[in-house]
């Protein structure tokens, strides 16, 4: 394939071991011809051994030792493939067992979200619970299949019923772009073949719709955050005095002579040079990394931010936060962990937890405040220096954050910032 | 359609910049495991653009298990030439020497595991906190669990069932004294985008990788070169072929595909046509359904 300007998209799937997930992956990946021969060949022996008819397609997403002989998917697994439009990365996240940990994991980066349905069962209580992280992790897309089609006839009317039952719970949730496919993930209605089956259906096939997405303006353009990594200060004659603010734009376009000032200090200067590696640029714009020069001579180090002069992030010490608790440990009462912000760290604490949400009614607890794995609550966050923030919604590169146990080094939960 | 995004390729680019400028941040003595394939070298080329005007920030180490190409071993010291980098060598002869580690033995006899003891080893003598790896996950089915930040326990194994997990992007490298990391800028590459983007940079890649005339003889499904270390086997005969690499590891265990593509242009085209995996003609994963991850268990790449 030539090189091109195909665009990357990242989409997470959900949905039980029951639901056709695999075999949905696996589909997606044979029709699309993304499987090699002796991924075939090895895929083909397995479902021989197993006595199923055929190539049994889950078994292309089979991972580690204990996942096959379980026949369980236990942690976040990363498929690739590529079609003459885009390039895809599939996070392939397990349904069942600490579900919600790595469906927050899988959903952190994801452009979309490919919930399924089984169309025998309709929406059931693990549909609400993925459909609220997806909008909880403000997944910008969200394609709902409605699987195993060809096990109800095809029947329009199942899936009209089916779109009924998820709009009305799903008035409760945010959602900016929710897309129905009626498919069979086994016999390929719609996956990436039109149905011959389903004629009443007229919208793209599972793939055209991931294919054709905007996605352009999933990232925040508008607030412009370059959150430093590190300065650059090379050692040789040539470049003496130049001083690099090196990081990934988070958000944002930025352009030699732009007005910005430096977080949190305040000082303020006026973008002197912008590098892409060797190259000099004139302008740069998220998601890219580069390296900054500013005309002024100020104190810039890792964690700070360079902001546009007129548009700036609040600086808080106190915050609110959902919290999703990702550790088999519990939450400690005013315990205190390292809090890690775009390049910022600091120590945090939890001053309280405000409510608990029960991800399958949407229900808010005030009164339980003990959060244990695969919890998700809102909280109250306090830190020992303020921080650079947006809230979740605005911008999810300077709105999340993640708390480390300091006594384990462990991740041990995930925020997004209200 | 606004201007204002990135292709696929650039996207990946940024991406791994910013893990290495994150390696560079967290730990105090991160070096690149540098095998003079095409992965560690893509690797390299991206740390030279991350910390551009500065020279790369780390060394060099490879894991020499005495069974190389020879254009490999010269390939690499031209590199560190030409950055001007340190280079760090463990040498796997060197573990047999000192009894560290025994020599496979059999016709399929390889030193390929044995490269374990011996990073481990060289991670341990030369203080390295974090070891950045050109491994991608879609080589392999243990490597697709892989996360970008990889924790390693003070015996420098991997617990894929128990790992940190890796949110936005946001990397936690934070570690107790004897732990490790590894850490894999290009996990989200595949086999064809490193060959794009090689193409596109014009970077420069050993010699082996392009069609060429060799002796070799036909074992396994694939062209295993004539070298000393070659024990030849009943009904095995020499030949000579035009073909290339589309992997490098050990003279002993890297096969060749017949070829004409002499060119990176006509090594997109002919890796896009592929058929079979990169990895289809490693004999070291041949050996068990899950011999990468056993392997990756106990501390290999």
């Amino acid at each position: 394939m030539e090189i091109n300007n195909n665009q990357l998209l990242r989409f997470t799937t959900a949905g039980s071991v029951d639901d056709g997930k695999s075999t949905l992956i696996g589909r997606l990946l044979f029709d699309s011809k993304s499987i090699f021969e002796d991924q075939l060949d090895s895929v083909s022996k397995t479902s021989e051994k197993k006595g199923h008819d055929g190539v049994d397609l889950a078994l292309f997403t089979d991972g580690l030792k204990d996942e096959r002989e379980q026949g369980i998917t236990i942690d976040v697994a990363y498929r690739y493939f590529t079609t003459p439009k885009r390039k895809f990365i599939i996070a392939d996240t397990p349904g069942h067992i600490q579900y919600t940990r790595n469906m927050v994991t899988g959903a952190s980066t994801a452009n979309a979200a490919v919930i399924l349905i089984d169309a025998r069962h309709g929406v059931i209580e693990q549909t609400k619970r993925h459909s609220f992280i997806a909008s909880l992790l403000n997944i910008p897309h969200l394609i709902v299949c409605i699987n195993k089609m060809d096990l109800v006839d095809y029947s329009e009317e199942v899936y009209n019923n089916i779109i009924g039952q998820f709009e009305e719970f799903s008035s409760k949730l945010l959602m900016k772009d929710v897309r129905f496919i009626p498919i069979s993930a086994l016999l390929g209605d719609n996956v990436v073949n039109r149905s011959e089956n389903m004629k009443w259906y007229q919208n793209g096939t599972l793939l055209s719709t991931l294919e054709n997405l905007h996605i352009s303006s999933d990232i925040n353009k508008i607030d412009a955050r370059f959150p430093v990594q590190t300065v650059l200060r090379p050692q040789s004659e040539e470049f003496r005095d130049y001083r690099g603010y090196a990081g990934r734009i988070a958000s944002g376009i930025y352009r030699v002579g732009d007005e910005v000032a430096v977080l949190p200090s305040g000082f303020t200067s006026k973008i002197k040079s912008i590098n892409a590696g060797e190259e000099e640029v004139e302008e740069a714009y998220a998601p890219m990394s580069v390296s900054i020069t500013l005309e002024d001579d100020i104190d810039v180090s890792r964690g700070d931010m360079i902001v546009k002069k007129n548009n700036q992030p609040e600086q808080e010490q106190e915050f609110d936060v959902m919290l999703c608790w990702l550790n088999n440990d519990a939450i400690k009462p005013r315990a205190k962990y390292t809090i890690m912000h775009t390049s910022n760290e600091e120590r945090a604490m939890i001053k309280e937890v405000v409510y608990k949400m029960d991800i399958n009614t949407f229900e808010r607890d005030s009164e339980d405040s003990k959060l244990e794995m695969n919890d998700i609550a809102r909280v109250k966050i306090r830190t020992t220096r303020r921080l650079m923030l947006d809230s979740y919604r605005d911008n999810r590169n300077t709105g999340s954050i993640i708390l480390i146990d300091e006594n384990t080094n462990e991740t041990v939960a995930a925020g997004m910032i209200v | 359609m606004s201007k204002y995004y990135l292709n696929y390729l650039d996207e990946l680019e940024s991406e791994a910049i910013y893990i290495l400028r994150e390696v560079w941040a967290q730990f105090e003595n991160p070096v690149i495991l540098f095998s003079g394939g095409k992965d560690s070298i893509l690797v390299t080329h991206l740390a030279k653009k991350a910390f551009y005007p500065s020279k790369i920030p780390f060394a060099l180490m490879h894991v020499d298990t005495g069974h190389n190409f020879p254009e490999t071993i010269e390939f690499r010291d031209d590199l560190i030439d030409k950055l001007g980098v340190k280079l760090i060598v463990g040498s796997v002869q060197e573990s047999i020497d000192k009894g560290r580690v025994a020599e496979e033995k059999g016709k399929n006899a390889t030193r390929n595991a044995l490269q374990i003891t011996t990073l481990l080893d060289a991670i341990e003598t030369n203080k390295v906190d974090c070891a950045i790896g050109g491994g991608r996950r879609d080589e392999e089915k243990a490597r697709a669990k892989e996360r970008f930040f990889s924790h390693r326990d003070d015996f420098g194994q991997w617990d894929p069932k128990n790992q940190r997990p890796e949110l936005w992007n946001l990397l936690n490298g934070k570690h107790f004294e004897g732990e490790h990391f590894r850490a894999f800028p290009i996990s989200n590459w595949t086999e064809m985008d490193v060959w794009n983007y090689i193409k596109r940079e014009n970077i420069s890649i050993p010699s082996l990788y392009f069609a060429h005339e060799r002796e070799v003889v036909f074992r396994s499904n694939s062209w295993i070169p004539v070298s000393e270390y070659l024990k030849l086997e009943e009904g095995e005969k020499i030949e000579k072929k035009k073909i290339r690499f589309r992997t490098l590891g050990d003279i002993t265990i890297t096969g060749g595909i017949e070829s004409d593509a002499d060119n990176l242009e006509k090594i997109v085209q002919e890796v896009s046509a592929m058929r079979k995996t990169e990895r289809g003609d490693r004999s070291d994963d041949k050996r068990s359904e899950t011999a990468m991850e056993d392997r990756k268990k106990q501390g290999y790449f």
